[in-house]
């Protein structure tokens, strides 16, 4: 079965990426880490990257399934 | 309540505004915690002339709204407001608004620091600079709240 995700980028990841999201289909089971490195061609993930599944923050092993928003982001800075 | 907004906004309006029509608070709070972020024009030994405040739509929202509700499970409080300005912002403008009544004066200090601190930990906001000579940079994380 396809699964298809989108993966979304925010601040200076979006910057270092030169777009703000990724629609991305596959077959096999993917963890948030998988979907980074299929997305970005295997870029290097910037130190204290935060991970979200759904607008939740999660590990980088976590699965994910048909559906899902995956974002990528740096550590946040409001207030 | 909370409230993202891309304008700016005159605080002390807002919680007048936003106590009046509280009714269920009258002659209930006997504390009222103003919490005010501005916009500094230097940061890190640089003079900063503006920012523009990224956010994730939906997912801040949701962050905020739950670091609201785990601060109504800790303290005994009556109500919250939090407003947050994104967008493109000015020395002097106003960031964050952190608003909490509640019976007694402790709820209201402690929610207070405490809602401000995880916002500032986990609510999905990021800040970039433009400093003088016009070169802009992100902020790299928050600092301690002492310097």
């Amino acid at each position: 079965m396809t699964v298809s995700i989108k993966v979304r980028y925010f601040a200076s990841l979006k910057e270092l990426l030169g777009r703000s999201e990724d629609m991305l289909e596959f077959e096999q089971v993917l963890s948030v880490a998988d979907v980074w490195r299929q997305a970005t061609e295997a870029k290097v993930m910037p130190d204290n990257t935060l991970a979200a599944l759904n607008m939740e923050y999660v590990d980088l092993a976590c699965i994910v399934a048909d559906g899902d928003e995956v974002a990528f982001f740096p550590p946040v800075t409001g207030g | 309540m909370i409230k993202i907004i891309s304008e700016e906004f005159d605080p002390f309006a807002e919680v007048q505004a936003y106590q009046k029509q509280q009714q269920a608070l009258s002659g209930k709070y006997g504390a009222t915690n103003i919490f005010i972020g501005t916009m500094r024009d230097f940061n890190e030994g640089e003079r900063v002339k503006g920012m523009t405040l990224e956010h994730y739509p939906g997912m801040t929202e949701k962050q905020l709204l739950a670091v609201v509700q785990e601060a109504e499970r800790q303290w005994s409080i009556l109500d919250v407001l939090v407003i947050h300005r994104v967008g493109d912002v000015f020395p002097d403008d106003v960031l964050v608004l952190v608003v909490v009544w509640s019976g007694h004066r402790g709820g209201a200090f402690d929610a207070s620091r405490f809602i401000m601190e995880t916002l500032k930990s986990k609510v999905p906001f990021w800040k970039k600079e433009i400093l003088a000579d016009d070169q802009s940079r992100w902020v790299a994380k928050n600092t301690d709240g002492y310097l």
